[in-house]
Order: C-alpha cells, then structure tokens, then sequence
C-alpha cells in the first residue's frame, strides 16, 4: 500500500487563497459574513495545529493515563458545550443530570466498541482510542444538545397540555411522555440520516482519512460500520438516559409542574 | 366534601375558611385574577399552598398522593386538549392515564356518549380535525367516561358559543345529577352559575373575610 502523500507548507497556504477569494465575493455582496468566515479558519487552523502537535507527542509515548485523561477532558468539555450552546438557562439538577448522561453513555459505548469489538492492544493505544472517542462523545454532544432543547423547549410551551393531562390523573411519566418521545426523535435523527446516506451521498470523514492513509478500503469500511454503530449506540444510550432522569426535574414531588423562572 | 382552613396561597388567595358539599354543584364566582382558577387547582392538588390546611372527605390532602387524588378529583381544563390521534383515542386517553381498564368499553358506548353532546364524529376521525367546540365537547364526554366522584370545571363554557354552552351544560349536569357526582365550577358567566348550582361563591367575598358559604 501507499502512504499517504504529504501536504507541503506552501500547499496548505494555497488553500487559504481560496477562503480569501470567497471572503472578498461575500464582503462585495454585503452579506457581512467575512469576519465570521475568517474568525473560524483562523481559529480551526489553531486549533489543529496544537492538537497535531499534541497527537504527534501522545502517539509516540503512549500512556494509559494520558489516554484517559485526554478522553476526561474530552468528555467534560462536551459537557461544558453542551452548557453552551442551549439557549435558555439550564436548571443545576438539569445539569449534573446532562453530565452524568453524556459520560455514563459515552463511556460505556466506548468500553463495549474499543473492548470488545475492535480489541486493539495495548488498550490504551491512542492511535486508536482517541479518535474512535473524539467521534463518539462529538456526536453524543450534538445528539444531547438537540434533545434537551426539544425537551426543555417542550415542557415550557406545552405547559397547558402537561396540566390538562395532569389533571386527568396522568402520572409526570405519562404526561410528558409526547416531549419526551419528541426530544429522543430531534437527538437521534442525525445519526440515523446520517447512517442512511452514508456511502452514497457522502462518504465519512473517518473513513476518507483510512483510505487516504493508503489501507485497504474493505478495511476502512469495516471500521466506519463499527464505528457508526458506536455512535448511535452512544448517541441513543446518552439521550435515554437524559431523558428519563430529565423530565423529572420539571416536577416536583407533589405531581405538580415546578414553576418556571 | 372539601374543607379549607386559613389557606394563603401569595398573593392571589387568602381564605379563612370554605366548605364545599359532597353531591352540591357549586359555582365559584369573581372577577378575572381573583384566583378562581387558583383555588380550583388547589382542590385537585395542581399547586401547593403556603398556609392552612385542605381536607378532602375529611383527610389531609398534602398527606394524600396527588395522582390518586386526582384520579377521584378530575379536572377539565379552560382549554380543551386533544391528543395526536383519533376521536377514540381521545375519548379514553382520560382512562388510560388513570390506568383504568378500557378493554370493556365498548365502541356503541363511545358512540352514545359523542351523540349525547350532539357530536356526530366517527370514532376513527381524526381529533384535529374537530372544531373548537367540538373540541371542547369531547373533552366533556371524556370525563363522563372516567366516572369520578367529584369534577373541577374551570370555565367550561368559554370554548362554546352561547347556544351549545346551554346544551353542553345541561346534558353534562343531567348526568351529574343522575350520578350524584360533586362539582365545583369556575365561571365568569353568572346565568351559567345560577342556571345550573346549588350554590353561588363569590370569592372576592371570601377572600380575606371569614365566611363559611351556605347561600344560593
């Protein structure tokens, strides 16, 4: 097999004439979208070039407990965007139940996926476990991200709907039970649109790096079957449980729904 | 049937005391923000109050589970909900979050009950397909099917217009006069109140004011 050919510095420059040529079209229609664009390649650049840095170093001294604290870190800081990018405020009962869903569910798709399935030695190689987490608690992320929206956005506008059902004797389980059925559909749809086009309309990311990397293809595929799979496992894994524990921070122990703030 | 003593909820309600009667209909009263919808829901145990004490058939309501108590205590919303789904879905969705059986209502029962409130829908239409008033309607008959001793109407007639209010009401109180059931209704409307209860409470009377209710 090849390996894979090298990008020079004056290549990856090049690349940057582009963006500049499509800033300069936005700015003359006035879109005033140019500082945006420029801001997140700057900072996408930035970002990789330290996380290549950092990659290059963990890669070639492989410690178990740099691996696991670089997937720690990757957890709590999904957490922390999770945080982030919800518009309303999050209650802090929402919040510890949001951290505890997205590592408990990412953690266990990754032992399962990296454990069982894939079985690299050492288990704490990086080459592998890094990037199969990196895809995992990602998507998880966003999966988490959408469901609590819905369901948070749900249990503030469908107020009336919850009361009336309450006020039918419904328990909180079977009152909400319309959101909470919502909020699993809006987490988990990407994945499952995303594993119904695959191969056909685009191909993966990851599987695109394995082939340009110069593996076999037929590997390459197994491995983005595998890895697919962990991420709806984890996506699907992560939202149950947030949603089960989560829509009981809407009530309080009387049955009734907590006022809103 | 209902008691309440000294019962504060800040700063809508401040009753001193009020007694509702088991198999009475009454009516309550007052002008809007008075807390009419207030009082009701602390009946059915919908919000908590931060003073006093509620007896329902003499028993601490605070110490009774609240779903329970609302499974004996139903309430029909100002607004009707209807749920995804068809006329008999909505029809028994009452009984199912009571966790009631439904294997033995039969589909010619359902369909007196929708002639009985002048609905001439199939049981397999659409739900959101019905008018507001029809709407409303079948939420009606949907709380006739969960047969409970007592019912909280909050504005029953604000989603119908005069003539099917006058109806709707008079075959819903049929019913509960033929049943012996309680009922305390909420209604901006005083021809409904006095059409149709026992018993008249104004709660901008009572609310401050020590007043036990016998009048009407």
């Amino acid at each position: 097999m090849d390996s894979i050919q090298d990008i020079t510095l004056v290549q990856l420059f090049t690349s940057y004439i582009f963006i500049l040529i499509l800033i300069a079209i936005v700015k003359w229609l006035g879109i005033r979208r140019e500082k945006e664009i420029l801001i997140a390649s700057f900072r996408m650049s930035i970002q990789l070039a330290l996380v290549g840095y950092l990659l290059t170093y963990v890669f070639e001294n492989p410690n178990p407990f740099i691996t696991v604290f670089i997937i720690l870190f990757m957890q709590a800081f999904a957490v922390y965007n999770v945080y982030n990018r919800v518009k309303t405020k999050i209650s802090t009962e929402l919040k510890k139940i949001i951290a505890f869903a997205l590592f408990l569910g990412t953690t266990l798709s990754m032992l399962y996926f990296d454990f069982i399935v894939i079985q690299f030695t050492p288990w704490y190689d990086p080459r592998y476990f890094i990037p199969i987490a990196g895809m995992i608690i990602g998507n998880s992320m966003t999966g988490i991200t959408l469901g609590i929206s819905t369901l948070m956005d749900g249990m503030h506008s469908k107020r009336q709907y919850i009361e009336s059902s309450l006020m039918l004797g419904a328990t909180p389980k079977e009152a909400s039970r319309f959101i909470v059925r919502q909020s699993f559909d809006a987490a988990i749809l990407p994945t499952v649109n995303s594993m119904v086009g695959t191969g056909i309309v685009f191909l993966p990311g990851m599987m695109t790096g394995v082939i340009l990397s110069g593996a076999d293809p037929m590997i390459a595929i197994k491995y983005q079957i595998v890895i697919l799979l962990g991420i709806t496992a984890s996506v699907s894994l992560s939202i149950l449980l947030l949603l089960q524990l989560g829509y009981k921070t809407f009530y309080n122990n009387k049955a009734q729904l907590k006022k809103t703030t | 049937m209902f008691q309440l003593k000294d019962v504060k909820v800040d700063p809508i309600l401040n009753i001193k005391a009020l007694h509702f009667e088991q198999r009475r209909i009454t009516s309550i009263i007052g002008k809007s923000g008075s807390g009419k919808s207030t009082l009701l829901k602390l009946l059915n145990h919908l919000i908590s109050y931060d003073n006093g004490i509620i007896q329902y058939n003499g028993q601490d309501i605070s110490t009774m589970d609240p779903i329970q108590l609302r499974r004996e205590v139903v309430m029909l919303s100002q607004t009707p909900s209807i749920y995804d789904g068809t006329v008999k879905d909505n029809l028994l969705i009452g009984l199912k979050f009571s966790e009631k059986d439904t294997d033995s209502i039969h589909d010619q029962q359902l369909h007196d009950l929708l002639e009985k409130f002048d609905l001439h829908k199939k049981l397999d239409e659409n739900a959101d397909d019905l008018s507001g008033g029809e709407k409303q309607r079948l939420a009606f008959a949907r709380i006739i099917l969960m047969d409970p001793p007592v019912y909280l109407l909050d504005e029953p007639t604000s989603a119908l217009d005069d003539e099917t209010a006058d109806e709707v009401m008079e075959r819903f109180f049929q019913f509960i006069k033929s049943n012996q059931k309680t009922v305390i209704m909420v209604t901006h409307s005083l021809k409904v109140a006095e059409k149709f209860s026992d018993k008249i409470v104004d709660i901008t009377n009572i609310n401050d004011k020590e007043m036990s209710v016998t009048h009407g």
